[in-house]
């Protein structure tokens, strides 16, 4: 048959002849290639001391938002529950009173929030349907545990940190949000 | 009593008390094993008796050899109790009377034995490795070359055996 | 009469037993670290560093995961056997350093102590012997397993043991033509005086290697329990320390048959082109012991560096090795061997 293109190597059949039928000069050429690896450099990062830096797109854990002031962003619109494709958000909103001005940043605002992070599958679509700011995703993974339940985050686990009264912490939530939001 | 002597009883003892576990107890592969045991005894004897080679021979042929190529048939085969066939009357009677006789006969060679010297123990230098090849390869060719003729025609005979359907298939 | 034996001798033998079953136990439990970094390192990767400085301390973890883990006894099993086989296991590998000189010898309180437990004059057949028993652990633990995969993998160990027992004896005996002596201390004097006996029989060392390899159960030939083909060979129905007894002699048995090889065909503790007998006992004593643990060190990496090489064996090609070229082989060379030693003696 004519061959289509030039790439196909033919399998050599050939009867070994005595110095590859002993076999030897073979092993002794595999060994030297696996001593060679010594020397090599290993890829693998000792993980918990070291870590490799995740890439300005990467899409993690789920942050709530708050502004400056520490007031929250989210206003209970539901867009980001509706674009979810996995269901994963669900929301409950209620009116802010007069008194609660520096909690919330609008007049509604979400009383309970909760993503489901087994069924989360970290798209981003949540954050790219939010018209507030209110919800991003940051570049921390979701931690392992051992109930099911404790994967339904609440808003206390999702909320960044306050600005004002928790501000170092405030500013390792950040990460590097800030320099995404110049760069885009 | 000197530490030989203890050494020699508690060899016989552990010989001969495996040896009548080997033939009463039940499973095949534990017959095996007790006879296992008392190769060991025996070979400890050897040493006793100051023929090391001896001794190591019998341990790397009986024990590790023949009685390992046993082992595999025993297990192989799944011998047990339900397995074993029923032996009739008349043939446990000529079991009976043919152990009987040997008993006689080993009965009385005992007593012909000279008993004032029960264990002479590390004399004499048969057993060891040297004296030995001396002796078979010096005294003894004749026979030790037959003998290795013999083995050689049971090692073509098995041979034989094992490729008889290769060959019934050729022709 | 009892007390006729030097208690001295007694106490001095004693503790030489004792240190060298417990160097070749700590040996083989480093072994076992070794063997994953070296793993690690040829394969680009790290390998355990978490217990410990530099994972040091592995060893120690796992024999302790296995110490606690749960121990399981089939029900039909017989449990006696059950548990000899292991044991024997551990026994047989054990056994060996018995003949192995580990130096010459070291003066203390006045007293002249021989680094070798028993100068039997038959060391190198005792070394078989021992060997040639180490099947049984498996065997008789296979047997008990009451499990036929058990069993398989049991018979295919026993009946690996066994050919390569041959060609391994068959290889020994143009080594002991040219030594004259079946004692592990003499060939050593003979080779401090004269030449390694690698340079005189360097086929006869490929063969012994080989076999060695298959007699250890190590890669190519780990066919007995191989893990991703059998369930786990002969050692499939044992759980906790008892399988790790199994797997632990299997690396006495890889440091005893290293030390083998480096005795029999590298010298053992000769240092080359070095006079020990112009040193004082003790420190010539200290470097043969040194010289000896650097061969069986490098033995012990070849092993793994082979071990992360070269594939396993098919079962009827680790046959058709054993049977119809080592043997052929080491009988060949044993022709020669013999041939030449008569030509020379004319």
């Amino acid at each position: 048959m004519q061959a289509l293109t030039n790439k196909a190597k033919q399998v050599s059949r050939k009867p070994m002849n005595f110095m590859e039928k002993m076999y030897l000069p073979a092993i002794f050429k595999g060994m030297m290639i696996t001593f060679s690896h010594i020397f090599k450099k290993k890829p693998t990062i000792n993980y918990p001391e070291k870590q490799r830096p995740f890439s300005p797109v990467f899409r993690g854990l789920q942050i709530l938002n708050r502004d400056e002031e520490g007031r929250e962003n989210c206003t209970a619109c539901g867009l980001c529950a509706v674009a979810c494709p996995a269901e994963a958000i669900t929301m409950e909103g209620a009116e802010r009173l007069p008194g609660e001005e520096h909690l919330y940043k609008e007049e509604k605002y979400a009383a309970k929030y909760e993503i489901n992070m087994l069924r989360c599958i970290f798209c981003g679509l949540c954050e790219e349907a939010c018209p507030k700011d209110a919800i991003y995703l940051s570049e921390t993974f979701t931690p392992a545990d051992y109930q099911r339940k404790q994967f339904i985050y609440s808003k206390n686990d999702l909320l960044i940190p306050h600005p004002k009264e928790n501000p170092e912490e405030y500013q390792k939530a950040l990460g590097n949000r800030p320099q995404k939001a110049t760069s885009n | 009593m000197n530490i030989t002597t203890i050494i020699f009883i508690l060899l016989s003892v552990m010989a001969l008390g495996s040896a009548i576990m080997m033939i009463t107890s039940k499973s095949p592969v534990h017959s095996v094993l007790w006879l296992i045991i008392v190769f060991f005894a025996i070979s400890g004897h050897y040493i006793l008796l100051n023929a090391q080679f001896l001794a190591i021979v019998n341990i790397i042929v009986y024990a590790g050899a023949i009685m390992v190529l046993f082992l595999f048939v025993v297990m192989l085969m799944n011998l047990n109790a339900e397995t074993e066939p029923i032996k009739n009357y008349r043939l446990q009677l000529v079991g009976v009377v043919s152990g009987c006789s040997l008993l006689l006969i080993i009965i009385m060679a005992l007593n012909r034995l000279d008993v004032e010297n029960v264990v002479e123990m590390k004399v004499g230098d048969g057993g060891l490795i040297k004296v030995l090849g001396m002796t078979l390869f010096k005294n003894y060719v004749l026979p030790f070359e037959i003998s290795s003729v013999l083995f050689l025609s049971a090692m073509i005979g098995a041979v034989v055996i094992g490729k008889k359907d290769m060959i019934a298939d050729k022709k | 009469m009892l007390l006729t034996v030097d208690l001295a001798l007694l106490l001095e033998k004693l503790i030489l037993v004792i240190v060298v079953v417990f160097t070749s136990l700590g040996i083989a439990m480093y072994t076992t670290f070794a063997e994953r970094k070296v793993a690690a390192i040829l394969q680009d990767r790290r390998g355990p560093n978490r217990a410990g400085p530099f994972g040091l301390l592995q060893p120690l973890a796992d024999g302790m995961k296995l110490f606690f883990k749960e121990e399981i006894i089939p029900n039909f099993s017989s449990k006696f056997l059950f548990i000899l086989g292991p044991a024997l296991a551990m026994l047989t590998a054990c056994m060996t350093s018995a003949v192995i000189p580990w130096g010459d010898k070291v003066e203390l309180f006045g007293r002249t102590i021989s680094l070798q437990i028993a100068d039997v004059n038959i060391g190198v057949l005792y070394v078989f012997g021992v060997v040639s028993l180490g099947v049984y652990g498996i065997m008789i633990g296979a047997w008990a397993s009451n499990n036929k995969f058990s069993l398989m993998g049991g018979l295919r160990a026993a009946s690996q043991i066994i050919s390569y027992e041959l060609a391994m004896g068959i290889s020994l005996i143009a080594l002991l033509m040219i030594t004259g002596t079946l004692s592990l201390k003499e060939m050593v004097v003979q080779q401090q005086h004269g030449y390694w006996n690698i340079v005189l029989q360097p086929l006869g060392f490929l063969i012994f290697l080989v076999c060695a390899f298959a007699e250890c159960n190590r890669t190519p030939f780990d066919l007995p329990e191989a893990e991703n083909e059998l369930i786990g060979g002969y050692h499939t129905e044992y759980s906790s320390m008892k399988l790790g007894f199994y797997l632990f002699s299997e690396y006495i048995n890889m440091f005893v048959s290293s030390v083998v090889m480096a005795t029999l065909f590298f010298g053992g503790y000769d240092v080359p082109w070095f006079d020990e007998s112009t040193l004082a006992p003790n420190i010539a004593a200290i470097i043969g012991v040194t010289a000896l643990m650097i061969k069986v060190v490098a033995f012990i990496f070849l092993f793994m560096w082979v071990r992360w090489t070269i594939p396993r064996f098919r079962y009827d090609q680790l046959m058709h090795l054993g049977w119809r070229i080592l043997i052929p082989l080491a009988l060949f060379n044993m022709l020669a061997t013999g041939g030449v030693i008569l030509y020379f003696n004319k």
